[in-house]
């Protein structure tokens, strides 16, 4: 689960991170309120995905009148698909020097990895990709935690003046890191200022396996993907039109690989996971048949814990209701009874996935 | 005679009293794994299957002196049910529970290195060896005793190959899954060393999919090894930043593409088969017996 800027601010105020001041606004005048009060600030768009500043959703404001047109602007815009719904005034803060601050999970490892640049202010990967020399890591070892020794030399190698406010504000994000079970803590730009060190912006990614000890509560958005995670199973939409409903996550890609193989394009990533039942079966078909571009549906199961029969018994129940082409493959328990029950109501079966992908292919182009 | 389980494999379930837990120690014994034992905290006393369940994995121990433990429970007590088992001197723990916070895991991966157990997953099908033991819950019917060895980060595409192999007469040595998860205990060049040292295993069949770079890590080992490699990358339409089902399998910072993957093998000279029934392709070419 991704926070807002402001979210992740209002954490690290809790830890004594240094940030700018500001206040969270959802409308112009509340907006121009706040820069009649603070004076020079930025106006910054709330939204959880990043390139904000490229798409113009971040602006500086120093009166009324420029308050007034920004946030207008930024108010109505979307990036990246992401409305702006919220705006995010600070007092502004004159950089000197930008750099990064970043920990994250090292898979190799298994452990912790504090990263650090002196070239902040960019995108990190943009800086991974050019200048890696750039780029300082230090991994933490997970039971003993981040060492003194390890947060100053992380420090020197950005600043050695300024090394005790960047020790300082490692250490307290490495803590943010471990308390909030995150899977990215981010600053970026760190900032020197005329004032001191100052964190500019602040990302963090919470793992969502670990929700249920903490209490970050996710907006509404009613989205296909919330839908299906209520309902315990896993959906990505994708731009095609060939709609997806596999059990296990391996599977799934492999039959998407498989469709775009083909030569169709996947409409979306579902997995029902393992010992779906006739109700979960159900809703996935619900789900992915309420996106409108979907022209075909294929449905895989290979049963272990999912039982073919208990499959195809959700099917029949929603497949009047669907108005478009199924094909079904089902393989492994109980396949015979699944594949006897779909028979009767002349819906495509396929004996593989790789059959069953060539069929929903043709059953979404039925022109070619 | 397969790798690190055999037929004599002593193994206990915790979490034997839950649904999964039972109907898959169930099936294991269908299997003809010789489950010992169960534990389940607070339910010590009662027997499920036919087999003792114990309140602790120290008395279980004390009684049956088991090789393995196959973990079913919750995720938000699987690390403290790993730390148990390992306490315990469990030689090898499969657990099959998905959800475990990553930070857990790396706390668990960190604490075994001290100890002499290994673990195997989390959120990972487990281990079979055909003919032998089956510790996990792949299905019973798919397998035969052969001399390939299958190795996988998933699940339901892991039953999808050994079953395609077997309908075409290709039997497995083992097939092992080391789980979907971003931290496991067991790596794919873990399981490669130990069908490299298997004298029943004479080539091997990788699946890999998209996050993380478990499967170029592998790359120099293969290279090395004795027997062929075929590999097989699954996840070449993921789009980059979501998570595909499983927690390891996602796209950040520009790491983990399939398409980067498969370059990585083909550029080192590995077979990448581009669909399971090219992965059978690929092994009635070779002369691998």
């Amino acid at each position: 689960m991704k926070l807002y800027e402001y979210a992740a601010k209002e954490i690290f105020l809790k830890y004594d991170i240094p940030i700018p001041k500001g206040s969270l606004v959802s409308d112009v005048n509340s907006a121009v309120d706040t820069v009649k009060r603070m004076g020079d600030v930025v106006l910054k768009a709330q939204v959880l995905t990043g390139g904000r500043g490229k798409a113009g959703g971040i602006a500086r404001a120093k009166d009324a009148n420029e308050a007034t047109s920004n946030a207008q602007r930024i108010l109505g815009m979307e990036i990246k698909g992401f409305p702006v719904k919220k705006l995010l005034v600070e007092e502004y803060r004159q950089p000197l020097k930008e750099m990064y601050l970043g920990i994250t999970i090292d898979r190799q490892a298994k452990c912790p990895v504090i990263m650090v640049s002196p070239s902040g202010g960019i995108d990190i990967e943009e800086v991974a990709r050019n200048s890696p020399d750039k780029i300082i890591k230090m991994n933490v070892h997970p039971l003993s935690g981040l060492h003194d020794y390890q947060a100053r030399t992380l420090a020197n190698s950005l600043d050695r003046a300024k090394s005790r406010e960047i020790i300082d504000i490692i250490k307290k994000l490495y803590r943010i890191f471990i308390d909030n079970d995150c899977q990215l803590a981010e600053i970026n730009p760190l900032a020197e200022t005329e004032k001191g060190i100052i964190a500019l912006d602040a990302k963090m990614i919470i793992d969502d396996n670990a929700l249920f000890r903490h209490d970050f509560k996710g907006e509404e958005t009613n989205s296909l993907e919330e839908v299906a995670q209520k309902n315990g199973m896993s959906y990505v939409g994708l731009d095609g039109d060939i709609g997806c409903i596999v059990n296990g996550a391996g599977l799934a890609m492999a039959t998407l690989d498989m469709v775009t193989q083909y030569g169709g394009k996947p409409a979306n990533f579902m997995d029902v996971r393992a010992g779906a039942n006739a109700e979960q079966v159900k809703a996935a078909l619900s789900i992915v048949s309420s996106n409108r571009n979907v022209k075909a549906i294929i449905i895989n199961i290979f049963g272990g814990l999912t039982k073919c029969d208990e499959a195809a018994r959700g099917i029949i129940e929603i497949f009047p209701l669907i108005r478009k082409p199924i094909i079904v493959r089902l393989s492994g328990t109980n396949e015979k009874e699944g594949r006897a029950m779909l028979g009767k109501y002349g819906i495509h079966m396929a004996a593989s996935t790789e059959e069953a992908a060539k069929g929903v292919v043709e059953l979404g182009n039925p022109d070619k | 005679m397969g790798i690190l389980i055999n037929k004599d494999t002593k193994v206990i379930v915790q979490g034997i009293s839950g649904k999964e837990g039972s109907l898959q120690a169930k099936w294991m014994i269908e299997f003809g794994t010789k489950i010992v034992g169960g534990v389940t905290p607070g339910k010590g006393g009662i027997e499920v299957q036919k087999v003792p369940v114990f309140d602790s994995v120290r008395e279980a121990v004390d009684v049956n002196k088991p090789d393995a433990s196959v973990i079913f429970v919750p995720p938000q007590f699987a690390a403290d049910a790993i730390f148990e088992a390992a306490d315990n001197g469990i030689a090898l723990i499969v657990c099959i529970t998905e959800g475990i916070p990553v930070h857990d895991m790396m706390r668990v991966c960190s604490y075994l290195k001290t100890t002499s157990s290994r673990l195997l997953g989390p959120n990972c099908p487990g281990i079979t060896v055909p003919g032998a033991s089956k510790i996990g819950i792949m299905p019973n019917p798919i397998h035969m005793s052969g001399n390939i060895g299958v190795v996988s980060r998933s699940g339901t595409l892991t039953y999808e190959i050994v079953d395609l192999l077997s309908r075409n007469g290709i039997g497995q040595s083992a097939s092992v899954g080391i789980g979907g998860d971003p931290v496991n205990g067991t790596s794919f060049v873990d399981v490669l060393q130990l069908f490299e040292n298997d004298p029943e295993t004479h080539a091997v069949v990788m699946v890999g999919e998209i996050g993380g770079t478990a499967e170029e890590e592998s790359i120099d080992f293969i290279k090395g090894m004795s027997k062929p490699v075929i590999t097989y990358i699954v996840g070449v339409s993921a789009p980059p930043g979501k998570t595909m089902g499983h927690a390891g399998a996602i796209i950040s910072m520009g790491v983990g593409t399939a398409a980067e993957k498969i370059k990585a093998f083909e550029d080192a000279g590995i077979i990448v088969a581009r669909s399971p029934s090219d992965i059978v392709q690929h092994i009635k070419k070779m002369d691998y017996s």
